[in-house]
């Protein structure tokens, strides 16, 4: 047989894949490395679906390290990330964060990413795959009087789940007081931390920035309380898939914007009217007209997986493509994400996929596939 | 009963011209979490080295190849309400299917489970 088990990888091997601070760690506690984002990054440790549910009962940490930290200095550097990002960034109060595209003069999306405003810079946290063809973008872009650090010293580590809240807080007490999408500076053990309470799970939790010489230390910490295992990039895969939450480079990409790409949310009414960044045309034409086609969930009818790549029929003639999928271990069921033609994007809408020959029974499905369970701030 | 294994890391058990055909346990933990087994019908019949089952893990999906001749009699039919039994069971009770053996000579290439140990180890 075929054994396929580093198909998450981006690259190829011929760029030397690098090393994270956590690699000897993440091998140490039995993780099964594979290349994905130019790194060598953990898949799994005990096996996708024991960690997968861990995280949704209890707490995961995921060792996030490969993707790109950006710090954002001068004088009106909000006002200037906004004519690279359709969000609202001269409105983003201190200690807040958002989520945020990076679109091209087309109006497709180049990268998904987090933007925070902290008391001295901007900050940003930007896809893996992706890092050095946005710091290239952007830095083309972005006025000489703004300066943009890469911060590659930095490790970044995501607790994930249920339990997650009261497991930092039992480390850090400080970080119990912050809600979903809200961010600040902590200490631990003498070690300067940025922690945002967000993630990729639909489940609470948090991201951590911390010097790369400390990851092996917190995570040993974190790792030393029974709520928390390590969790490879293989559970972190189907956490998000089931969340709904689209993966750069297959759900989204420069061919989508973000109107179809059911993103909508990221780009706020005030910059809709008032425009003055790449691909606003293309927003309000499709805000106007609708978009061709669109992203929309799927669940499956039986047991199959279907994946990227799967062709998606409507009346049994091609109407789009799968663009992630496989079988979900919180529903217990195969799902998938996926573009169809506008005409077939309703909830509910019977459809096809073609698998190997066969052709599945797929529903056009809302998502997510599993409710969030975010630790919102109640208004 | 003599069993043989390939370097695509299936296993063959052969009784008289019936061969029961599985991936071993190498295979198994490497996959992960199986969650859907697409198996062969019965009379389809395979040149060795052809597509004849594909296994599903969580991640991926994965050929799994006729490692002899020959024509499919039986699939098991408890791989469809319980893949996982491959993860558990992957070399008795999560056997694949059976084929009735075209061509007994081919299985001469073959390791025994001391070769395929070694073949392993050396991976």
């Amino acid at each position: 047989m075929s054994i396929s088990t580093d198909d998450v990888a981006e690259f190829e091997a011929e760029i030397p894949l690098g090393k994270l601070p956590l690699d000897a760690w993440h091998r140490a506690q039995g993780g099964r490395m594979v290349g994905f984002a130019g790194y060598e990054m953990p898949i799994q440790y005990e096996g996708i679906m024991a960690e997968h549910a861990w995280t949704r009962e209890h707490a995961g940490l995921f060792d996030v390290s490969h993707m790109g930290q950006l710090s954002f200095t001068g004088e009106g550097a909000d006002a200037a990330l906004e004519a690279l990002l359709p969000g609202d960034i001269t409105g983003l109060k201190t200690f807040r964060q958002r989520y945020s595209l990076l679109l091209d003069e087309d109006g497709g999306i180049l990268d998904d990413l987090m933007v925070s405003r902290r008391p001295d810079d901007i900050y940003m946290v930007v896809n893996g795959a992706t890092k050095y063809d946005d710091i290239g973008w952007i830095i083309e872009h972005l006025p000489d009087e703004i300066t943009m650090n890469h911060m590659d010293d930095q490790a970044l580590l995501a607790l994930q789940g249920p339990e997650s809240g009261a497991a930092l807080a039992s480390l850090i007490p400080g970080t119990a007081d912050l809600f979903f999408m809200q961010c600040g500076p902590f200490s631990w053990d003498g070690v300067d931390l940025w922690v945002s309470r967000s993630g990729y799970t639909g489940e609470d939790g948090f991201e951590i920035s911390l010097p790369g010489d400390a990851a092996v230390r917190f995570a040993d910490a974190l790792c030393a309380l029974d709520a928390v295992k390590p969790i490879g990039l293989g559970a972190r895969d189907s956490l998000r898939l089931e969340a709904g939450l689209p993966l750069y480079g297959h759900d989204i990409d420069t061919q989508a914007g973000p109107i179809g790409a059911d993103l909508g949310f990221a780009v706020p009414k005030k910059r809709r009217e008032a425009g003055g960044f790449f691909g606003h045309a293309r927003i309000v034409r499709e805000l106007a007209e609708g978009a061709p086609s669109r992203r929309v969930g799927l669940a499956i009818e039986g047991r199959l997986p279907a994946r990227e790549g799967a062709v998606i029929l409507a009346g049994g003639k091609p109407a789009g493509k799968v663009t992630s999928g496989g079988f979900a271990p919180t529903v217990g069921a195969p799902i998938a994400m996926g573009w169809v033609d506008a005409g077939h994007a309703a909830i509910g809408t019977a459809l096809e996929i073609e698998v190997r020959g066969k052709r599945l029974a797929a529903t056009v499905a809302p998502m997510p596939f599993v409710p969030h369970r975010y630790h919102r701030q109640k208004i | 009963m003599s069993r043989y294994f390939t370097d695509e890391h299936e296993w063959i058990d052969v009784e008289g011209e019936i061969a029961t055909v599985g991936i071993t346990d190498y295979a198994q933990e490497q996959l992960g979490d199986i969650v859907f087994v697409e198996l062969p019908a019965e009379g389809a019949t395979f040149e060795k080295g052809d597509d004849a089952a594909v296994v599903e893990s969580v991640k991926a999906a994965s050929d799994v190849y006729a490692p002899i001749s020959g024509e499919v009699v039986e699939s098991n039919g408890a791989l469809e309400d319980e893949p996982a039994l491959v993860n558990s069971d992957p070399e008795e009770d999560g056997w694949f299917f059976k084929l009735r053996i075209t061509d007994a000579s081919e299985l001469e290439g073959l390791m025994n489970e001391k070769a395929y140990k070694a073949f392993v180890a050396g991976l």
